[in-house]
């Protein structure tokens, strides 16, 4: 056997200047923040903290507003437990609960490729309406554009929202204090799970559904039962994703007791088929808050009397002020560090 | 979760490593293999809590890491082209080549696509007769016995636009050449349990005995890693030196014969270049002449492609376990997932990406 020779060993790949939009720009992790930081905040907004909130806040004439837009351009269009239907009028009004507003009215803009049947549109467009209901939201406005064979993958729709902000309400990412209860309104990865599993290529099935819901009414209770001073929904990038941002804006460390986490078995079994880790699987009706720990018992309750936050639980600290970091403390009593998705996530190879 | 609990369970984890402390007088040098180890490791936060005289180094056992750059850009070459339709496994679509990756292909038109089986590209072909549909085949033995099998499924489907790239690479051969290494510093090694579920351990009695080294097969668990450890650490205080099983719940002397009856049939063994190591003797697998009608390098003619490499990370000291990814000056500074100067930052298996992930102390992030 000829010696090999290791002093050589070196591994190329060389620095690059990223020059194309790749999936992973869209994913909600660190490509998503770069991009935003590097084009999108220098062109069309102001770096400020807040500025990385779900909803921007306006204050006119006495009134203070909350705004926010999200397009869906989910595959497959209907999935267990949901639909893009659903998901459009949900993401923007959780949105803009995530800033502690009421939400009043939504617009949505359709991009349809040719070819769509009227079945299908019926049916996205009577979940939606049922979606608003539920929310208590109207839908104000609209707008339809229809694209020619491949232009579009089915159907895109693009919702915006509008919101009244209620007296002596400030919720922000930048909010979160030494002390915190970090609380979780309920099981972790269930839909980016499901619709996976509804996804052709991976071929697995199994019984679970998206969590896709709209937060606003568990919002509201949980305002009227104490002082909260962060809320995120955990979308794309999962809770790791989204504790990190709030570490980052607030400035401070948090630590996660891995045993606290909620996980259905189905989200568990398929994470630990594919290699992902829950904790960066999407969630399209769960929230994270930072609450006042004297709060803490009496947010738990008021959240676990509302449909969607039946199992709400404390599955963590904010630590001190300080360098951000998020960490965990795993089951077995090690300690890890939690850092945003780095770009798509993808199954391992063996 | 049954079959996942019962190896985490920190009692157990308790126990072993206070047996553990118990048999350890001495400090010893262990490596995993496997980088899906290595994770373990830090993502339970396992590496912390061993007795203070365990060193663990982490090995070559990364698919990723080890797949030359000259296969990647054939890859990349093959996938560019407007009638392939190109299959791989998801990790190896953010490892750059020489000038881009299989991602930036796909965003510029390639049609790239994550397949979690092989055999579902050869349905893909079927699917898409006038596409050529070609899958990426990398990894150790454990990923060998599938690869084989869409190849068998190709041949008596009689699907004429499939093929395959293949970089195989075997482990056996990458423990000899670290113990031949004069650098080497290893004490005993811990072995990959899904590549001794495939292949046995009957490969590894020669190499503990020729050696004098300790080779002891691990599963991926907390308890699993703890039991590996133990077994190794108390034949390196007894001065023995043996192959040993600890993960028999999976893993046989013989290990599965009807995988390595397929993988025998389709693939046989070659010298292989591991990226920046060069080329081990008889340490990877190609595809039989009687293939050759599926080999991708045949095909799109990319057989001869060689890419230089250039020397700016220190991927190989890390490989062969003498320094730690936190020993690199570009460690999270330059080198990062998002932007990965080295393979092992890459590859979800990479012993930098799993510093990256769980041990990065006080750096912020984003």
């Amino acid at each position: 056997m000829a010696e090999a020779d290791f002093s050589g060993y070196t591994c190329p790949a060389p620095l690059r200047p990223q020059d194309t939009i790749v999936l992973g720009h869209g994913s909600g992790g660190t490509l998503s923040h770069d991009l935003l930081r590097r084009l999108f905040l220098p062109g069309l907004g102001q770096a400020a903290p807040r500025s990385l909130d779900d909803s921007a806040r306006i204050e006119m004439d006495g009134w203070r507003l909350a705004l926010t837009t999200d397009s869906h351009v989910v595959s497959p269009l209907f999935f267990p437990g949901g639909d893009v239907g659903r998901l459009a009028v949900c993401g923007t009004v959780n949105d803009l609960a995530m800033v502690g507003a009421t939400p009043v009215a939504l617009t949505c803009g359709f991009v349809i490729e040719e070819g769509l049947s009227f079945e299908v549109l019926q049916r996205v467009v009577d979940s939606m309406r049922a979606a608003a209901e539920e929310a208590g939201v109207f839908i104000a406005a609209g707008d339809t554009k229809v694209v020619q064979r491949g232009a579009a993958d089915r159907l895109f729709i693009n919702t915006a929202g509008v919101g009244r902000v209620p007296e002596g309400i400030d919720i922000s990412g930048a909010n979160a204090r030494a002390g915190d209860a970090v609380i979780v309104s309920g099981s972790l990865g269930d839909h980016g799970i499901a619709v996976l599993s509804a996804r052709e290529g991976l071929d697995f099935e199994m019984d679970l559904d998206s969590d896709v819901a709209p937060l606003n009414h568990l919002v509201a209770a949980m305002l009227a039962a104490g002082e909260v001073h962060v809320l995120r929904d955990p979308t794309r990038g999962g809770a790791a994703t989204a504790l990190v941002e709030i570490a980052n804006q607030s400035g401070v460390v948090i630590e996660l007791q891995q045993d606290s986490l909620p996980l259905k078995a189905q989200v568990r079994a398929a994470c630990e088929l594919l290699g992902f880790d829950p904790l960066y699987v999407a969630n399209e009706g769960k929230l994270v808050a930072m609450v006042r720990t004297e709060h803490a018992e009496r947010v738990l309750q008021a959240m676990r009397a509302t449909r969607y936050g039946a199992d709400a639980r404390i599955i963590g600290r904010v630590v001190r002020s300080g360098i951000p970091q998020v960490r965990m403390r795993t089951a077995i009593g090690g300690t890890r560090l939690i850092d945003m998705l780095p770009g798509e996530l993808l199954p391992r190879i063996c | 979760m049954k079959y996942i609990d019962e190896y985490r369970d920190p009692n157990r984890v308790r126990a072993l490593l206070a047996a553990l402390q118990r048999a350890t007088t001495r400090p010893w040098v262990l490596m995993e293999i496997c980088g899906g180890q290595t994770h373990a490791f830090l993502s339970h936060g396992l590496d912390e809590l061993l007795p203070g005289g365990i060193e663990l180094v982490h090995g070559p056992g990364c698919p990723v890491c080890v797949t030359p750059l000259e296969q990647i850009d054939k890859a990349l070459r093959i996938a560019s082209r407007p009638d392939v339709l190109f299959t791989s496994y998801g990790d190896m679509l953010r490892v750059p080549g020489s000038t881009t990756d299989l991602f930036t292909v796909r965003a510029r038109g390639g049609d790239v696509r994550v397949l979690y089986s092989p055999l579902e590209a050869v349905l893909l072909a079927q699917a898409h007769p006038d596409k050529q549909v070609v899958f990426f085949a990398i990894g150790f033995e454990t990923t060998a016995p599938a690869n084989a099998m869409a190849v068998l499924q190709a041949r008596e489907r009689a699907v004429p636009n499939f093929s395959m790239l293949v970089s195989h690479v075997c482990v056996p051969p990458a423990i000899r050449a670290i113990l031949d290494s004069p650098e080497n510093r290893v004490d005993a090694f811990l072995a990959a349990g899904h590549v001794c579920a495939v292949m046995g351990y009957h490969e590894y009695v020669p190499i503990a005995r020729d050696y004098r080294v300790p080779i002891v097969v691990t599963g991926f668990e907390p308890t699993d890693l703890l039991l590996g450890i133990l077994a190794a650490v108390r034949q390196l205080e007894a001065g023995e030196a043996r192959a040993e099983n600890a993960y028999e719940r999976a893993v046989t002397l013989e290990g599965n014969r009807s995988a390595q009856s397929a993988m025998s049939s389709v693939f046989r063994t070659v010298d292989r270049k591991w990226r920046g190591i060069g080329t081990i003797p008889m340490s990877g697998l190609g595809l039989r002449p009687e293939f050759a009608d599926f080999d991708a390098e045949l095909r799109f003619e990319v057989g001869d492609l060689t890419t230089q490499e250039s020397s700016l990370c220190i991927a190989g000291a890390i490989l062969q376990g003498i320094k730690k990814p936190i020993q690199c000056a570009a460690f999270a500074t330059q080198c990062t997932p998002q932007n990965p100067l080295g393979a092992p930052m890459v590859s979800s298996e990479g012993a930098c990406a799993a510093y990256y992930r769980y041990h990065r102390q006080a750096v912020p992030s984003g």
